[in-house]
């Protein structure tokens, strides 16, 4: 039973995350404990389920897009672009009406599904490498952002736009629902339908799955007016906490972060193979590190530092050299084809 | 004929770009009262120095199809640990220079060695790089360093006159001379031709015999150095270190590269299109200075349109020279 358990792909990286939570434990005894408080429920775990709800909505649209075997660096300025559009509808409003809450989350969604959907345009049907095509919107996204904010960050002081982020619903973060309804959409479309077997095929080959009768230009186009929209969310819910919008540093490395958690979660970036659970749970990886490193005291931005060790390691943990190297398996023989295959860059 | 073709295809983004370049000079000159001066002319590489010499390391990266998103940090690296050695530990610019240079240049050959020897993608190795550079500066130090050194004063204020009440600096004598032998590099040795060989095809590479592990490990290592010597610059022009100097350069560098006409996917390029790349951007910011009302933002905005055209431009040039040898 261990053995089938050491198998699952989910297996690493909740081993990782548990022993994260129980490193914590050493630190703060009260670590693990979930208080009612208020009527809201609180305690660390709940904290890195709210802090962690952005990345992992993010993580999730940029699964799909590296299963496809692309990749999208644009959603951290999709995120400020996101922020600064919903900040500026509310930001003349008061009051407690409904009316311009629904009119600034249509707003940015349908803006950041629309930008999504040019970053689909661009790979799918001009055939710009995805690096490449995204980095165009990463670079100018940024600078829109700071155009609609007018280069400052707006404060908003329309109450209702907090309940986002920071609202609460049968005593449990908001922000927690909305990720919950988004990872079972995403589920439900890609593994109950034929949708996820079209996005693998897509990612493992394109002109294959296109002769096979896939729309694989569509099913890319999709994939990321998704991780538009996802990031769009995301970006939303980051304001919304702060009440405010930061053109020139919200979201900022978020593109990393996501790409780190879609990485540890089990996904290649060689495309063709998906694992949603995986993604939401090397999120979560990362923002307990985040909040352990801040709870046991030591300088946050060694942040960076254990993440580039972590990447490195779950890295040459998926590279087939390393491991016939290190362990010594004999299994992975490397054919002509796949040499090639593992040979193409990137960028 | 065939031949005639083949060289199109390979220069016509250089000559889009030295074109562009003019046309935004001339327009920047026609618009505003002294903007066509010799001197402004040589701003451009006093103020982009630094970057000259990290999109010279990139040129390489890139013209071998690989990527190095760590050069960003790697100047902040730079700069901090060059403030923290000469203001902390009191030592010698002649012990802290050599000290600072082999930074980038350890974490360019760890990189290469990781994306060579595990066939890991340069993508995500530099990004790694580009985290733990950063942290390490960090971890240094949180606070800003300045540096009060007569040597690195020298370095920062000392002009060089040249006819006509021009000059130009120290750094941008560095940033030429590192252009120059980039070239000869490029154009007149072995690893140059097994660079443009490698991003045409790696596995034809190394079918020929090529040494391709050699030289990919030393592309990385050379954008490692080419990074640090940026960073030296940009803590010349500073005066201090801090952890987060630079931020975002990478992607100012790879726009400049692209701008520059070396196409994304490898094999085709030149080192000069990125020194004009580079220029492009200093003349957008130059042309937003003098505007005066422009805010800073239209910077990026700018040079995400320039970037969209480019790239769009890359493709069509590869698309028809494919249709081409399918035709042929």
């Amino acid at each position: 039973m261990f053995k089938s358990m050491m198998k699952s792909r989910l297996f690493w990286p909740i081993l990782v995350l548990l022993l994260i939570l129980i490193i914590n434990l050493f630190f703060d005894r009260s670590f693990l404990s979930i208080e009612m408080r208020n009527g809201h429920l609180t305690g660390s775990l709940i904290d890195i389920l709210n802090r962690g709800a952005p990345l992992i909505l993010i993580s999730i649209g940029m699964t799909l897009v590296i299963a496809t075997k692309g990749i999208d660096l644009s959603v951290g300025s999709v995120i400020a672009m996101s922020g600064a559009i919903g900040a500026m509808t509310v930001a003349s409003t008061e009051g407690t009406g409904l009316g311009p809450l629904f009119m600034a989350i249509g707003l940015s969604l349908l803006i950041c599904a629309l930008v999504g959907g040019w970053n689909g345009l661009l790979v799918s049907r001009v055939g710009v490498q995805p690096i490449v095509a995204t980095l165009i919107l990463m670079v100018a996204g940024r600078g829109i952002a700071q155009l609609i904010t007018g280069g400052q960050i707006t404060t908003v002081y329309y109450d209702p736009y907090s309940f986002i982020g920071g609202g609460y619903l049968l005593s449990l973060p908001f922000s927690v629902f909305i990720v919950t309804f988004v990872f079972l959409v995403a589920v439900l479309l890609t593994r109950k339908t034929a949708l996820g077997l079209f996005i693998e095929s897509v990612g493992s080959n394109p002109d294959a799955s296109r002769l096979a009768g896939i729309n694989s230009k569509n099913i890319m186009l999709m994939v990321y007016l998704f991780s538009g929209f996802c990031a769009g969310v995301g970006g939303l819910i980051l304001s919304s906490n702060v009440m405010s919008a930061d053109g020139n540093n919200a979201g900022l490395w978020f593109e990393l972060d996501a790409i780190l958690a879609v990485v540890i979660g089990g996904t290649s970036l060689m495309g063709g193979r998906f694992y949603l659970m995986g993604t939401v749970i090397g999120a979560l990886i990362i923002q307990s590190l985040t909040t352990t490193i801040y709870s046991i005291g030591v300088p946050a931005e060694t942040n960076l530092v254990v993440k580039a060790i972590v990447v490195l390691i779950v890295c040459l943990l998926q590279s087939p050299e390393f491991r016939r190297k290190v362990f010594g398996f004999g299994k992975v023989k490397r054919t002509g084809e796949q040499k090639e295959r593992e040979g193409v860059s990137l960028s | 004929m065939i031949n005639r073709l083949s060289l199109d295809y390979k220069q016509l983004p250089l000559v889009a770009t030295i074109t562009l370049f003019v046309l935004m000079f001339s327009f920047g000159s026609l618009r505003y009262t002294g903007f066509l001066s010799t001197q402004v002319f040589l701003n451009l590489f006093i103020d982009n120095a630094f970057l000259i010499v990290i999109a010279v390391g990139m040129t390489f990266v890139i013209l071998s199809g690989g990527i190095d998103l760590s050069v960003g940090s790697v100047i902040a690296l730079t700069s901090m640990v060059a403030a923290s050695l000469t203001m902390e530990a009191q030592l010698s610019p002649w012990i802290v220079i050599p000290i600072s240079l082999l930074v980038g240049t350890v974490l360019g050959v760890m990189q290469g060695a990781l994306i060579h020897f595990y066939n890991l993608q340069p993508f995500i190795v530099t990004l790694a790089g580009m985290f733990l550079a950063r942290g390490l500066s960090y971890v240094i130090s949180v606070e800003t360093i300045s540096i009060d050194h007569p040597f690195f004063s020298y370095m920062a204020n000392s002009r060089i006159p040249l006819p006509g009440d021009n000059f130009i600096s120290i750094s941008v004598v560095i940033a030429l001379t590192v252009v120059v032998i980039a070239i000869f590099l490029a154009h007149f040795t072995n690893f140059g031709r097994t660079v443009y060989a490698i991003g045409g095809s790696e596995q034809s590479a190394m079918l020929m015999g090529l040494p391709v592990a050699r030289t990919k490990i030393l592309i990385y290592t050379l954008s490692g150095f080419c990074a640090s010597l940026a960073g030296l610059i940009f803590t010349f022009y500073m005066l201090s270190g801090y952890g987060l100097h630079a931020n975002g350069m990478e992607l100012d560098t790879i726009a400049a590269v692209v701008i520059g006409g070396t196409l994304l996917t490898g094999g085709a390029g030149y080192v000069a299109g990125s020194v004009v790349g580079v220029l492009i951007l200093g003349v957008i910011q130059t042309i937003i200075v003098f505007e005066g009302t422009l805010s800073s933002w239209w910077t990026k905005i700018a040079i995400g349109v320039l970037l969209l055209l480019f790239i769009v431009l890359q493709r069509v040039i590869v698309m028809r020279s494919e249709k081409k040898q399918g035709n042929g």
